[in-house]
């Protein structure tokens, strides 16, 4: 074990028991933000607060935007506490906050419960969900949606089952036995990951449905957070988890390149990413589904996620402050993305966000 | 009560202090306000718990009403398919538990005797001292040793102990995995045990030294070696402070948390395989509470009613036992 590998573990055991304990506490990113001498945000904004709570998948970006956001506009304090796309969502029916983070657009059946009228989705960044995995000798790995969804199944044990050969015709496989890691917490990344199982692999391969949690097959090993299954994958040879992409470069993980629709073989990337988002179809509430995106150089397992305000803001000055930092998500934001391994949006999806935000009132 | 009154009519007998015949009017007052404000912490704590009750449980009513008695049989939980079953996860937090005492039993009454019977006696106050000071170690920190340390160089040795084990009846079964991890029923055990060492040592310990010293003098001059004292003098004398003990720590693993979520695997099965992932009740609701709704929630605040109940039986079982050997020992 090397100085630097257990540095890293530390680092996410660390991460970890902060979710745990507190998931509503955000921790302090220590991912800089940039981007301090911009000029998109003409007029200067009035006083105003705005609390947002939700998503942990988009906290790394958030807190970076936000930070930066702070040297433009330095009358406008916005938190970011974390807590679950859920938690996002009750939040901001309950008005205990402005804005709400969410890995998806809420429910049909739930718009009722929004008090204070239309909620709007904004997405803002997308990320990879990387399949992680630590498998000493072997450096490069090809799967397909079969293939995964085979080994998170429990259908395929080894590593030199036949199906994963077929992937790796060149790879020299050792029969090690296979340690599935999934998340032990309900999770928009476990929503987002079977889904794209559920999409592309054969209804036959992959029977366990898609939600925040399902019935994982027994006797696999489960992690808190991202986090938590990194550091998983990171300790056991021969383990394979789904880590979004930010949680899985920081603890130096392996990822396998994944098979696209068209066919290619895929690594994880912001770019992939980006290509994914730009062949899917937006709807009119601005959601998309980047998963199993066409296009050669898409990355198949591309996650969005969105930011919910209400379209009639009650406060002049919070409403101000809400567009405002909104435009600058869709301006000088979206180049910070990559700073902290997020995909930026695609122009076409940029451009109906942008316009969407001047729909906002107050 | 009958003797207060006396001595507060009556003029006070020569050592009684003079100042409480001025007081004579506020002393009675004190005395009943005194008596309404103790009445009513004992009653607070009796309203609390029901209300704890009453409120966990109308809120887990609609999964209680949406699974029926399957929400306690069933070991199917899939919340994609509105399948709420709990066995698995009450089977898990049972079994740790188990585990737990198994190892920290014998150890706690080990040290305890240690301390109270063997060891010089410059030693005894810095040996309490730590032991006291892993109790107040709070538990995400054993948690996050385990998950560091203890996981990733378990599985070896878990793996050893399997293929000495293997082909041993009862043994061979317990000491194998489904398959074999590092994230364990074992692992969550052990570090329960760890956790619950100090309560019951400290408890036990405090039992052991009520043994009056005539007893022990009397099983010594009869010729009985030290341990033979031991059984035939401090067992019998502490055996229901033992048993406190045991229920504390019992109390205190079935209803940790942390660093069980954090060690635990959270793979809900049912197995007598002791090295295999499992899941516990307050582990499930510590990881999926954040993202729940609706019935899903009411599952999971459900298993909080389990888990009280669960405690609450284990702990009348417990107390049955010890009231029959009592029986059995005033017999004989």
């Amino acid at each position: 074990m090397t100085r630097n590998s257990s540095r890293t573990r530390w680092t996410l055991a660390l991460l970890l028991v902060f979710g745990l304990v507190a998931a509503a506490c955000g921790s302090s990113s220590d991912k800089k933000g940039g981007g301090g001498d911009t000029s998109t945000t003409d007029k200067t904004l009035a006083s105003a607060t705005l609390s947002g709570s939700g998503s942990t998948f988009q906290q790394a970006y958030d807190e970076t935007v936000i930070e930066a956001f702070k040297s433009v506009q330095p009358a406008v304090t916005i938190t970011y506490a974390g807590g679950g796309s859920g938690k996002g969502q009750t939040d901001l029916q309950a008005n205990l906050v402005q804005w709400a983070g969410s890995d998806a657009i809420p429910a049909v059946a739930d718009a009722s419960k929004y008090t204070k009228g239309t909620v709007l989705n904004f997405p803002t960044v997308g990320s990879p969900i990387t399949i992680s995995y630590n498998l000493s000798g072997v450096d490069k790995l090809n799967l397909s949606a079969d293939t995964i969804a085979g080994i998170f199944s429990g259908k395929i044990k080894t590593w030199d089952d036949a199906a994963i050969k077929a992937d790796n015709p060149s790879a020299d496989l050792p029969s090690t036995t296979i340690t599935v890691a999934h998340r032990s917490d309900g999770s928009g990344t476990t929503a987002n990951f079977t889904k794209y199982l559920t999409l592309a692999a054969t209804p036959t391969a992959w029977t366990l449905g898609t939600d925040k949690i399902v019935a994982w097959p027994s006797g696999q090993q489960a992690g808190n957070g991202n986090a938590g299954v990194a550091q998983i994958v990171q300790g056991t040879n021969g383990a394979v988890g789904y880590v979004d992409f930010s949680d899985a470069k920081a603890a130096g993980l392996k990822y396998a390149s994944i098979k696209n629709k068209t066919g290619k073989y895929v690594a994880a990337s912001v770019g992939g990413a980006t290509a994914a988002m730009s062949t899917a179809t937006v709807n009119a509430d601005l959601s998309f589904d980047p998963l199993n995106a066409t296009g050669a150089t898409a990355y198949p397992i591309t996650s969005p996620t969105y930011i919910l305000v209400y379209k009639t803001q009650s406060d002049a000055n919070v409403g101000a402050a809400v567009k405002g930092f909104l435009d600058y998500i869709y301006s000088d934001g979206q180049a910070l993305a990559a700073q902290v391994d997020f995909a930026k949006l695609p122009a076409n999806i940029l451009s109906q966000a942008k316009a969407q935000v001047d729909t906002i009132t107050s | 009560m009958a003797i207060d009154t006396e001595l507060l009519s009556a003029p006070p007998p020569a050592p009684a202090p003079e100042h409480l015949g001025d007081q004579r009017p506020p002393g009675r007052g004190v005395d009943r306000a005194f008596r309404i404000l103790a009445f009513a912490g004992g009653l607070a704590v009796l309203v609390i718990l029901v209300l704890i009750a009453y409120s966990t449980i109308s809120k887990a009513w609609p999964a209680f009403q949406d699974e029926g008695l399957s929400y306690l049989t069933s070991d199917n939980w899939d919340p994609a398919h509105q399948a709420f079953g709990t066995l698995a996860f009450s089977f898990g937090t049972l079994v740790i538990s188990l585990i737990a005492l198994v190892v920290a039993v014998p150890v706690s009454i080990g040290i305890a005797l240690f301390i109270t019977e063997v060891a010089p006696k410059w030693m005894r106050r810095p040996v309490v001292t730590m032991i006291d000071l892993l109790a107040a170690v709070p538990s995400v920190v054993y948690g996050l040793w385990a998950l560091l340390v203890l996981v990733p160089a378990l599985p070896g040795f878990y793996q050893s102990w399997h293929d000495l084990f293997a082909g041993v009846p009862v043994l061979g079964t317990l000491f194998d995995g489904n398959p074999i991890a590092g994230k364990a029923f074992m692992t969550a055990g052990i570090v329960l045990a760890i956790m619950i060492i100090p309560i019951v040592t400290a408890v036990t310990r405090e039992t052991f030294a009520t043994v009056p010293q005539s007893q022990k003098d009397a099983a010594l001059a009869m010729g009985a070696t030290r341990w033979e004292m031991i059984r035939a003098a401090v067992f019998p004398h502490s055996r229901s402070g033992m048993t406190a003990g045991i229920l504390i720590g019992l109390g205190r693993a079935m209803g940790e948390t942390i660093a069980v979520a954090l060690v635990i695997g959270s793979s809900p099965q049912i197995t007598a395989k002791l090295f295999s992932s499992g899941d516990a009740l307050p582990a499930v609701i510590v990881n999926q509470f954040g993202e729940s709704t609706d019935t899903y929630q009411a599952a999971l605040i459900g298993m909080g009613v389990v888990l009280f109940f669960l405690t609450l039986v284990i702990g009348m079982i417990a107390r049955a036992i010890l009231a029959r050997s009592e029986k059995k020992l005033g017999a004989a």
